[in-house]
């Protein structure tokens, strides 16, 4: 009897990914919870372990293997001894469907004992059988769609449904014919006249050939491209600026670092902009909020969102409930979650589902900018560097350091007023951070 | 602002976009000029619906001895029938009235015009019980409907003796002994069926060739051999010159293949389709599109003037009542931003003579003028276990398929309660079924609807019992 392992899915919507490492070859033995494998989808990379024991018998996918779909089987293992006892019940046994934990089905075959040395890998094997909750799997389609749509060359799985619960119905399937890439015959095809924008080479954009290097587009690179299109595109959207003087924050930044050093604990500026827009969030929870055509959303917690650079994108890791934790809690958070977001080590629940943003490019000298609005979240914080400025005080000059911020609204949900509510309650607890544990 | 809509007419449209306004959470109200629930409800489906069974069962009384059974002395008491058909009218309205009640909606009994106003134009009520109240929403939906298109020029107008329209069909003081009816629609139809079923000599005459011109050519064949049969006399391709009164009747002179006719009668019934109510309500002023009598939309319902929409037949046909109710509730939908499905569902289209006439979708021709290569499979109930046990063998079921992709286009049906069984091809085609997925359904045998099926297979050359 051997067991199959299965590409796993990272998230509810995870279609594909991209086996980028097997940490196991054939012949090695494994044990429950080893790291045989590590899967990059387009946010993160995600480390596959082993649900059972046995020896590997066969990595059926390359590493480095692009699109791999999910549930598609990515090895096979050679029980061993034990494995009999497994037994394949009649029915699947319910498996958990959180996301990341890898999936085994174990299936009835003849045991074909673990020496397998290779023979040509075959081709990707068809999607396991559908012993599971492999739900994603499933298009709903009118049988005349699916009939149109396997006529015409298209993948069913292109389209995006308009009918009752997204079904993909035959006016979708029209709409789709010719604009999608069909796998029958492409050259045929007329490129139909599709909204999208004509897009011109380099070349004939006047930029010769072999003057440049290009990089590939990977995941991330293709999500945010895709993310930050539609949103600036269709988000309309506004920047409300602030300044805010800073000297007091320092200070007490300086007091709360020298009270946790015996922690081991540093919060930084970052920190105490993340805990003030907690607190500001839930004074103004209007502007916690996200557009949807049934309705306004207000989030009944500060999930806030921090854009956290990493190599080849970003990426935005959350501070769940910010406004129920401490500073100290807040500052092992961001650290942990900044360091594994680098290491592109964060689980999809670690970066996915906040409420609001902030970005902080004070680091880099950066004074002032306005992001672009992370859907579905209404408003994102841009926070700028704090510097020591001239500013006017009782008709006199002095110095003082200030930071300026904007907030990105979306107008949809957050009009003018409740954005410069929240910003004029959060510069009064930034300004008097005592306020702040008020 | 009083409302966040104000559903104008209570009639199919009108009461059932009003409830699901209120189910929404939006306050509403709905102005009634006269009855609630409308001609529907008053003076169309349901009432005629009444006469109809009360011609269908004295009819039967002739064919009892084809039962096995015997009932002497078979009659009819004329106002009683009209009283009945008045008192479901009745019931219904009272209905309507426990719906409003129930989804607090306040009714308004009295003429609504509107003018000039933000977000929506306000909507000014001359109260029944005198005087006028003003009342403002974010949105207002006019449903005022349609009333019986009349051509005075060559006298087809009612008044209400001699000449009737609809209305005055369903209230008459006694039953004619002789009757002519101008257009051969289903309403035509309808009265011209129940009329001959209480013994009336009835005549249709129908500008185009065939009667029900707008359902499929086999079917209005079939249809005026099924009422020929019962003694109705039909014109086809004539056309009405003028229409006059004597004291104890008509005369109608036709022309008819470059041939004058003149036929005479105790009454006429103009039935010569419908004219949108858009008059006396402001509309000019406020710069609605109107075109040919109808309010023009967009895909939602809504009007070229900010927050005006309008559904039903002053939006245009097909003038049936559930096509309205279905644009109600789409329009409302829509307003409330949710997104339901477009209007592209197949409206189905019945008509409630004996036999029954039923349609939904594409005719044979229409799918052929649409480019299609049809399919067409056909099944009579003459074979059908069932009808042949109740007696009922008249008429068949005709599906008509795309060639290419198995999409079901159409289906036309003739027969007993066939008005029953069309929601099944709606529901398939409306889901987009193919020929496999009703192959694959199974019918309830012993049931006339085995004839669907049979007809499916039959597009296929699959039939089995044939």
């Amino acid at each position: 009897m051997s067991i199959e392992i299965l590409m796993p899915a990272l998230s509810p919507t995870m279609e594909e990914g991209t086996l980028a490492k097997w940490h196991v070859k054939a012949g090695d033995t494994v044990k429950a919870g080893d790291v045989i494998a590590e899967i990059e989808t387009d946010k993160a990379t995600m480390e596959v372990e082993a649900v059972d024991e046995g020896v590997v018998e066969a990595l059926l996918v390359d590493a480095g293997t692009e699109n791999v779909k999910v549930n598609a089987v990515i090895a096979r293992l050679a029980g061993e001894g034990e494995v009999a006892s497994f037994e394949t019940p009649a029915a699947p046994a319910p498996q958990d469907d959180g996301q990341g934990s890898p999936k085994t089905i174990r299936q009835p075959e003849e045991a074909a004992p673990a020496a397998v040395s290779k023979a040509a890998p075959p081709a990707l094997p068809a999607p396991a059988p559908k012993l599971n909750g492999a739900s994603g799997e499933r298009v709903f389609a009118s049988p005349l769609a699916r009939r149109l749509a396997q006529a015409a060359g298209i993948d069913l799985k292109s389209i995006a449904g308009s009918g009752p619960h997204g079904r993909v119905i035959k006016a979708d399937v029209d709409a789709a014919r010719g604009k999608a890439p069909s796998f029958a015959k492409a050259s045929e095809d007329k490129p139909a006249s599709a909204p999208t924008r004509q897009h011109q080479s380099l070349e004939q954009q006047g930029i010769p050939a072999g003057s440049y290097d290009l990089i590939p587009l990977d995941g991330m690179r293709k999500t945010i491209a895709r993310r930050m299109t539609d949103s600036f595109r269709d988000v309309p959207h506004f920047p409300l600026t602030i300044d805010l003087e800073i000297d007091g924050l320092l200070a007490a930044r300086a007091k709360i670092n020298a009270m946790l050093e015996k922690d081991g604990v540093k919060v930084s500026v970052n920190d105490l902009v993340i805990k003030a827009v907690a607190v500001a969030l839930k004074r103004v929870p209007e502007a916690n909020s996200s557009y949807t055509p049934e309705g306004i959303a207000l989030h009944h917690h500060a999930d806030i969102a921090m854009a956290v650079s990493i190599d080849g994108g970003l990426i935005t890791p959350i501070i769940r409930a910010a406004e129920t934790k401490g500073l100290a809690q807040i500052a092992t958070e961001t650290k942990d979650l900044a360091a594994r977001a680098r290491d592109k080590k964060l689980k999809p629940e670690e970066f996915q589902g906040g409420t609001f943003s902030v970005s902080n490019m004070g680091m880099m000298g950066i004074k002032s900018f306005a992001s672009i609005i992370n859907e579905p979240q209404a408003c994102i914080l841009s926070v700028g560097a704090g510097e020591q400025r001239p500013v006017v005080k009782n008709g006199a000059l002095a110095i003082a350091t200030v930071m300026s911020v904007t907030l990105t609204c979306d107008h949809r949900a957050v009009d003018g007023a409740i954005g410069g509510r929240f910003l004029s309650v959060f510069k009064a607890l930034i300004e008097d951070p005592l306020t702040m544990i008020v | 602002m009083d409302f966040d809509v104000i559903v104008i007419g209570s009639g199919p449209g009108g009461y059932v976009t009003a409830i699901r306004a209120s189910q929404l959470g939006l306050k509403t109200a709905i102005v009634e000029r006269a009855e609630l629930g409308g001609i529907c409800l008053n003076w169309g489906c349901i009432p005629t619906k009444a006469l109809l069974k009360s011609g269908e069962v004295y009819e039967q009384l002739s064919h009892l001895a084809d039962y096995g059974l015997s009932a002497g002395g078979a009659s009819f008491d004329f106002p009683k029938i009209i009283e009945r058909s008045r008192g479901v009218a009745k019931k219904m309205e009272g209905g309507v009235a426990f719906l409003m009640k129930k989804h607090k909606i306040e009714v308004l009994f009295g003429t609504a015009s509107l003018e000039k106003g933000a977000p929506a134009p306000k909507v000014t009520v001359a109260l029944n019980a005198g005087g006028k109240r003003t009342i403002t929403a974010k949105h207002v939906i006019l449903a005022t409907g349609a009333r019986a298109r009349t051509i005075p020029a060559i006298g087809l107008e009612s008044d209400g003796e001699r000449v009737w329209t609809y209305r005055d069909a369903l209230v008459p003081k006694a039953c004619p002994k002789s009757l002519i009816v101008i257009g051969s629609g289903a309403i035509g139809i309808e009265f011209a069926s129940f009329y001959r079923a209480l013994g009336a000599e009835v005549t249709v005459i129908e500008a185009l060739d065939r009667i029900l011109p707008v359902e499929d050519e086999e079917v209005s064949k079939a249809a005026h051999k099924a009422f020929e049969k019962r003694g109705l006399k039909f014109r086809v391709a004539a056309k009405v010159t003028k229409l006059s009164k004597s004291k104890t009747g008509v005369a109608v002179a036709l022309e008819a293949g470059g041939k004058t006719e003149t036929l005479e009668a105790d009454v006429a019934i103009v039935a010569v389709g419908i004219t949108g109510n858009v008059e006396n309500m402001g509309l000019e002023a406020l710069g609605v599109t109107v075109d040919r009598g109808h309010i023009v939309t967009d895909g939602h319902g809504k009007t070229n003037v900010a927050g005006l929409y309008a559904i039903g037949d002053i939006a245009g046909p097909p003038w049936l009542a559930h096509k309205a109710s279905h644009e109600g509730v789409h329009c409302i939908e829509h307003i409330a931003g949710l997104k339901p499905a477009n209007l592209t569902a197949p409206i189905p289209g019945c008509t409630y003579s004996n036999p029954q006439i039923a349609s939904v979708g594409l005719t044979e021709a229409a799918a052929k003028a649409a480019g299609h290569e049809p399919k067409v499979g056909r099944f009579p109930f003459r074979v059908n276990g069932k009808a042949v046990a109740a007696g009922e063998i008249e008429g068949f079921v005709k599906t008509v398929f795309d060639g290419k992709t198995g999409a079901l286009l159409g289906a036309h049906m003739i027969g007993h309660e066939v008005t029953e069984m069309i929601q099944g091809f709606a529901v398939a085609m409306t889901l987009e079924a193919t020929e496999e997925d009703l192959m694959a359904t199974v019918f309830a045998h012993p049931t006339m609807s085995e004839a669907m099926h049979e007809s499916v297979l039959d597009a296929y050359g699959r039939a089995l019992h044939i």
